[in-house]
C-alpha cells in the first residue's frame, strides 16, 4: 500500500531523514517508533504531501505523487500531532468542513459525523466552538474528523497523547477494527506498549535513520527474550538471555534483589536508540 | 470545483454570520470619522469642480476602506491559519485544487468588503452625500474587493510572520489609502510621484468609482487595468498555493 524508497529530506544543510526504505501492507498496522526529533512526524508530513522530500520515490497504492496528487489525497486520513482544528467552528461544523472538502453527499455526510461524534463521546458537545474544549476532546474530534471520509490510509501522529486509558483503549480497539476491514495504518508514538499492542511491524528511527525494523516479537527475541533487572549502587541495570535458564542462572550470581521479566518493545526501544546515544 | 470553492466560502460565512451584527456596528466606526472629518470639518465650505468635497471623497472613501477591508479579510486569517493554528493544512490535505481555495478566500474577501461598502453608502447618504449606485459603480467596486482581496492571500502566503503581514499594511496599503485619488486627484503630485500613483489599482478605483457615481458612464481603462491586477494576483497566489511545502 506504502512503497517508500530513498527518501531523503534535508533543512538547509541539516538532513533530518536519511535514506529511508519502507514497504506497508494493505491492512497492516504499522508503528514508527523513535525518540524526539527523530524524523517521525517529517515522514508522514513526507507522505502526506505536506512536506517536499530532498529525494526518494513514494508510492501510495501503486500511485506516485507527481501525476495523481488529487487521487492519492482521497485516500488520506491524518490525525496531526499537533492540534489544528478551526477554532472558530463548532466540532459539528469542522466535521462538516472535512467533509465538504472531500466531496462526501450531504445525506452520507450528516448520518456519518453523527455516527462518529457518538463514537468520539462528544455528541452533547458537537454545537459547542472548538475553542472551548479540553486538550483530549480536541484529539479525539480529530480522530472523527481523519476517518469522516473513509481513507483507505491512516496516519496517526501521537494519536492518544492525553487521552484517558479508557478512551485510548477504544481507539486502539477501533484501530484494529479498522484494520481487519482493510485500512492500512501508519502510527506513530511514544507509547511503546500502544505499539507493541497494536502493530504488526515496527520501525526505529533515530537521527533520520532506519535503526530497525521487524515484528515486535522478532526485535525482543533479537535482543533476547528474558532480562534481569537488578539495582546496584542506586543504578539500574538489566541484562538479556536467550532463554529463562541462562537469566535464572545469571541472577543466582547477583547479591542483590534481582527481577526477571519477558524483554518488551520498550527494552529494544531504549537499548537501540539509547546506546547510540552514548556512543556518539 | 464549484462545490469547492463554495466549501471555502461556507466557511468563513458560517464564522462571520455568527458575528454580522458586531461585524456591522465595527464598520460603522472609521468612515463616521472620515465623514465628520472630511465631508464635514474640512469639506463644509471647500467645492469641487463637481458638486461638493463630500461627493468627492465619498467613492475614494469606499475605495480605501473597501481595500483595507477585503485585504485584512482575507490576509489575516490566512496567514495566522498558516504560521499558527495550522489550519491550512486542512485544505493543503484535501482533494481540492489550489485554485478553489484560493477563488473562495477571494470571493469571502468580497463579501465582507461589500458588506462594509453597503455600510458607508448607507452612511454618506445620512450624511447627505449624492451618491448614484449603479451597475458599473458596483462591478468596479466588487473588482476592487476582488483585487485587495486577492493581495491579501498573496501577502498571507509568502509573509512569514504576523509581524510581516502588519508591515504589509503599514507599508503598502496605508500610503496608498492616502494617495491613490481618494482624497485628491494625484494630477496635482510631482511628476514621477504622479506616474507610479496612476498605475496603482487603488487609484483606478478611485477614479472609476468616481465616475460611476456621478456621471455614470463605463470606466472602461480603469476595469482594463483593475482586471490586469486581479488575474496576476490570483495566478501567483495560486501557484503559491500549490508550492506550499517545507
Ligand atoms: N520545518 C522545519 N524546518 C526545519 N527543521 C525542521 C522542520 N520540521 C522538522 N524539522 C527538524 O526535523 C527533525 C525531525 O523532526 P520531527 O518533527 O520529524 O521529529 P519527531 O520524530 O516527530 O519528534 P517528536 O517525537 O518530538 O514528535 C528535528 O530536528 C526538527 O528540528
Ligand atoms: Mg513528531
Amino acid at each position: 500500500m506504502i512503497e517508500v524508497s530513498g527518501l531523503t529530506k534535508q533543512f538547509d544543510v541539516r538532513t533530518v531523514l536519511n535514506c529511508l526504505n519502507l514497504s506497508i501492507d494493505t491492512g497492516e498496522i504499522f508503528g514508527l517508533l523513535g525518540p524526539n526529533g527523530a524524523g517521525k512526524t517529517t515522514t508522514i508530513r513526507l507522505l502526506t504531501m505536506l512536506t517536499k522530500p530532498s529525494g526518494g520515490i513514494i508510492r501510495i497504492n501503486g500511485l506516485s505523487f507527481e501525476k495523481n496528487e488529487q487521487q492519492i489525497k482521497s485516500l488520506l486520513g491524518i490525525v496531526p500531532q499537533h492540534l489544528n482544528l478551526d477554532i472558530e467552528l463548532t466540532a459539528r461544523e469542522n466535521l462538516e468542513l472535512h467533509g465538504r472538502l472531500h466531496g462526501i453527499p450531504t445525506a452520507e455526510r450528516n448520518r456519518r459525523i453523527t455516527e462518529l461524534l457518538e463514537f468520539v463521546e462528544l455528541t452533547d458537545r458537537s454545537g459547542d466552538m472548538v475553542q472551548t474544549f479540553s486538550g483530549g476532546m480536541k484529539r479525539r474530534l480529530m480522530i472523527a474528523r481523519a476517518l469522516l471520509h473513509r481513507p483507505k490510509v491512516l496516519f496517526l501522529d501521537e494519536p492518544t497523547v492525553g487521552l484517558d486509558p479508557q478512551v485510548r483503549r477504544r481507539i486502539w480497539e477501533l484501530v484494529r477494527h479498522l484494520a481487519s476491514e482493510g485500512m492500512t495504518v501508519l502510527l506513530t508514538t511514544h507509547y511503546i506498549e500502544e505499539a507493541q499492542a497494536l502493530c504488526q511491524r515496527v520501525a526505529i528511527i533515530d537521527k533520520g535513520h532506519l535503526i530497525a525494523l521487524d515484528t515486535p516479537q522478532t526485535l525482543c527475541q533479537g535482543l533476547g527474550e528474558y532480562v534481569v533487572d537488578w539495582e546496584e549502587n542506586e543504578q539500574r541495570h538489566n541484562k538479556f538471555f536467550p532463554n529463562r535458564v541462562d537469566a535464572a542462572s545469571y541472577s543466582a550470581s547477583l547479591t542483590t534483589t534481582v527481577i526477571i521479566r519477558r524483554s518488551n518493545l520498550e527494552d529494544v526501544f531504549v537499548e537501540l536508540t539509547g546506546r547510540k546515544v552514548v556512543e556518539r | 470545483m464549484i462545490s469547492h470553492i463554495w466549501t471555502v466560502v461556507w466557511r468563513d460565512w458560517m464564522v462571520l454570520k455568527r458575528r454580522l451584527g458586531r461585524y456591522i456596528l465595527s464598520r460603522m466606526v472609521s468612515p463616521i470619522f472620515y465623514l465628520v472629518a472630511f465631508g464635514w470639518g474640512l469639506g463644509r465650505n471647500m467645492t469641487m469642480t463637481h458638486g461638493s468635497y463630500l461627493d468627492f471623497i465619498v467613492p475614494g472613501i469606499i475605495a480605501l476602506n473597501s481595500m483595507n477591508i477585503s485585504f485584512n479579510a482575507v490576509g489575516t486569517p490566512v496567514n495566522m491559519s498558516r504560521l499558527y493554528h495550522k489550519t491550512l493544512e486542512e485544505y493543503l490535505l484535501a482533494p481540492i485544487s489550489a485554485i478553489s481555495y484560493v477563488i473562495g478566500k477571494i470571493l469571502s474577501g468580497i463579501l465582507r468588503g461589500i458588506i462594509s461598502s453597503a455600510v458607508i453608502v448607507v452612511l454618506a447618504t445620512i450624511f447627505g452625500a449624492k451618491l448614484s449606485l449603479n451597475g458599473w459603480f458596483i462591478v468596479t467596486l466588487i473588482l476592487n474587493c476582488a483585487i485587495f482581496a486577492a493581495l491579501g492571500l498573496v501577502a498571507a502566503l509568502y509573509m512569514n510572520s504576523h509581524e510581516e503581514m502588519s508591515n504589509f499594511n503599514i507599508y503598502i496599503l496605508t500610503p496608498m489609502s492616502f494617495l491613490c485619488a481618494t482624497f485628491f486627484l494625484p494630477n496635482q503630485l510631482p511628476g514621477l510621484l504622479h506616474w507610479i500613483i496612476e498605475i496603482l489599482p487603488l487609484t483606478q478605483a478611485s477614479y472609476a468609482l468616481r465616475q460611476t457615481s456621478t456621471s455614470g458612464g463605463f470606466p472602461e481603462t480603469a476595469l482594463g487595468i483593475m482586471i490586469i491586477y486581479f488575474v496576476g494576483l490570483v495566478w501567483i497566489g495560486t501557484r503559491k498555493m500549490k508550492q506550499l511545502q517545507d
